[in-house]
């Protein structure tokens, strides 16, 4: 892959007419928002960038490079403690950290894409929980050893003076790395790494066939994906102001799989509509659990669990092609005539 | 390594092993990973609680009603979720595993609370400890749990081997198609199967709650039996024992002589090596795996 290409492709992105029109939409959408949105509201905004990057870190691996991860959980920690552990330790300043859970995730997406070359579906899955538990399991003992009860504690991060501790400077800090993730995403997807991952996904004993370096391709989706899921740790970290290992249950890896279920399998769109979907969840049934009997007030959160579990075994059943499969079929009966076939 | 330690790694591996009979079972015959077989277990101890206290003078009755139950969860989940899935990509059958696993500690938080129950205590039980040998004791439960787990294998061990519908079930997971070609329904020995993989789940939840309550953290005891299954090899009973015992001694001996937060890590750490090493377990088929 020269730059060239990718140089080319880049200024492509915006093509078409129709598509600079969307987008400059949605620009002058997502910078008025925050500015309209209450508090709470912008908070929940602010969630959904972050899951943005680490739902679209998984698509890239699983969508379309076709390799199932259960570690997204343990990469997340693995980028917040990180800024724990630095802030704590040497009081490292944000562009110390973050470079640094960068380093670690591709560091661990290494190790985690290892049995990849090895091991298929099932296996693989496997040996990636596995992981999870290593990466949790250290994380708890750093806790242990340096005896903090609740986790550490993390200045918000400050550049020149200036601390970043309001809700909208956030918002657009989050958005500009979302926008950096959304755009690697996009390019890699429309580069040759994207279309030897697809590839891969498709068959890889062919892939190989046809010459692409299946251990390298395989290694770099664990890499760029474990790397961009573990700067979204470290964001977490500093926006949350605060890291626990209990945040990084088994139950965050199965909302990151269920975002990209839930948005459909093999989409950046999808990714996108997952992640926004699986944040925005847990409030929906918590509003709805205000008309429910008394009874179940003060079990809000099993309320959440069995409803996720639901509707995530509704679109498994009903709706493998997720939320973007619905879109397109909307999108397909009633502009069948200006779009042509759906893409 | 003292008695006392010998006994305990005794006791956990009985547990694994009790526990990851079900994973095989499913495995073997559907070729299906059950992610909810920890959360299915735990039902399967608070169905206990709930007979339990409906039949306090009578533990026969609720314990084999919890256990009936614990045989008719199996099959309910293979009719409503897992039937629609025959044909469908491996991936997608263990996703909603996933899914029902998560729906089931909503379920079990929203039917039971969050509270911790003692079924001993409900029927008025002890839980004394037993004194083995010098200095080596057990709790009664636990030396029950010893004692299930080897009739349960023994018992499945004549089913699969000698029963009309052991041979079907080996038959379907040896070649779905040519058992159907049979004449063998593969709906109803895939059904079969679940409901038994839930039923020797469940006694290993009953016999737990016994001896230390329920509560739903409990389902994590299945996710640490997955190892010693896989390990063994997935789809060898016999494995489940092998694999259980070497799990629950690497555990044991972590929690001794490390440190006492490796005991949820340990299983993985050995599944890690294994899945390095040998990934089809030590008596798994080789064939069989997907592999690259």
């Amino acid at each position: 892959m020269n730059d060239q290409v990718a140089y080319t492709q880049d200024l492509a992105l915006l093509g078409t007419r129709s598509r600079r029109v969307r987008f400059a939409f949605a620009l002058v959408v997502m910078m008025v928002l925050p500015f309209i949105l209450k508090p709470f509201l912008l908070d929940l905004a602010n969630q959904v960038l972050l899951a943005v990057i680490g739902a679209l870190a998984l698509m890239l691996l699983t969508g379309f490079a076709g390799l199932i991860s259960l570690g997204t959980a343990g990469l997340l920690g693995a980028g917040a403690y990180t800024v724990g552990m630095l802030v704590r330790e040497i009081a490292a300043p944000f562009w110390v950290t973050l470079p640094a859970a960068a380093l670690l995730g591709a560091f661990l997406g290494l190790i985690f894409g290892l049995p990849s070359l090895r091991l298929r579906g099932l296996y693989l899955a496997i040996s990636t929980l596995g992981l999870h538990f290593i990466v949790v399991y250290l994380g708890g003992e750093y806790e242990a050893r340096e005896a903090l009860s609740t986790g550490v504690i993390i200045d918000s991060p400050s550049i020149g003076g200036f601390s970043l501790t309001s809700a909208i400077g956030w918002y657009f800090v989050l958005l500009a790395f979302a926008a950096l993730a959304l755009l690697i995403s996009v390019n890699l997807q429309r580069s040759r790494t994207g279309r030897a991952w697809r590839a891969l996904n498709a068959r890889d004993v062919v892939a190989g066939a046809l010459g692409i370096d299946v251990q390298r391709f395989k290694l770099l989706a664990f890499m760029v994906s474990s790397t961009m899921t573990a700067v979204a740790g470290a964001l977490f970290a500093y926006y949350r102001n605060f890291v626990s290992i209990d945040a990084f249950s088994l139950y965050l890896t199965v909302q990151y799989v269920a975002m990209i279920i839930i948005g459909g399998m093999g989409s950046i769109f999808g990714a996108l509509l997952g992640a926004g979907f699986v944040i925005l969840f847990p409030y929906a049934i918590e509003a709805a659990a205000a008309f429910l009997p008394a009874r179940f007030g003060n079990m809000v959160f099993a309320l959440d669990y069995a409803a996720f579990g639901v509707v995530m075994i509704l679109f498994l059943l009903l709706e493998p092609a997720g939320l973007i499969g619905i879109w397109r079929r909307i999108r397909h009966a009633f502009f069948s005539r200006r779009t042509g076939p759906a893409s | 390594m003292s008695l006392q330690l010998v006994a305990n790694v005794i006791v956990l591996a009985s547990i694994y092993a009790l526990v990851s009979t079900g994973y095989v079972l499913i495995y073997r015959v559907s070729r299906v990973l059950n992610l909810a077989h920890g959360e299915l277990m735990m039902i399967g101890a608070y169905l206990l609680v709930s007979t339990a206290s409906l039949f306090n003078n009578d533990p026969v009755v609720a314990l084999a009603l919890a256990a009936i139950f614990g045989l008719v969860m199996g099959i309910v989940v293979y009719a409503v979720l897992m039937r629609w899935l025959t044909g469908e990509a491996v991936l997608a059958a263990v996703l909603i595993t996933i899914a029902l696993g998560i729906l089931l500690r909503g379920l079990s938080i929203l039917i039971w609370t969050s509270q911790q129950f003692y079924p001993a205590a409900t029927f008025g039980w002890k839980n004394p400890s037993v004194h083995l040998l010098p200095g080596v004791q057990v709790s009664a439960a636990s030396l029950a749990i010893v004692v299930l787990t080897i009739v349960v294998y023994v018992g499945l061990f004549v089913f699969l081997q000698f029963t009309r519908w052991g041979i079907r079930m080996r038959a379907a997971g040896q070649n779905p198609l040519l058992a159907e070609q049979r004449g063998i329904r593969l709906h109803a020995v895939y059904a079969f199967a679940w409901g038994l993989s839930t039923f020797t789940a469940s006694l290993a939840g009953m016999l737990l709650s016994l001896d230390s309550g329920v509560e739903y953290t409990m389902a994590t005891i299945g996710l640490k039996a997955f190892p010693a299954a896989l390990v063994g090899g997935l789809d060898s009973l016999l494995g489940a024992v092998i694999g259980a015992l070497i799990v629950a001694t690497a555990e044991i001996l972590a929690i001794q002589y490390v440190n006492p937060l490796l005991s949820d890590v340990v299983p993985f750490v050995v599944l890690l090596i294994v899945l390095a090493i040998r990934p089809w377990g030590l008596f798994g088929s080789r064939e069989q795996l997907d592999r690259v």
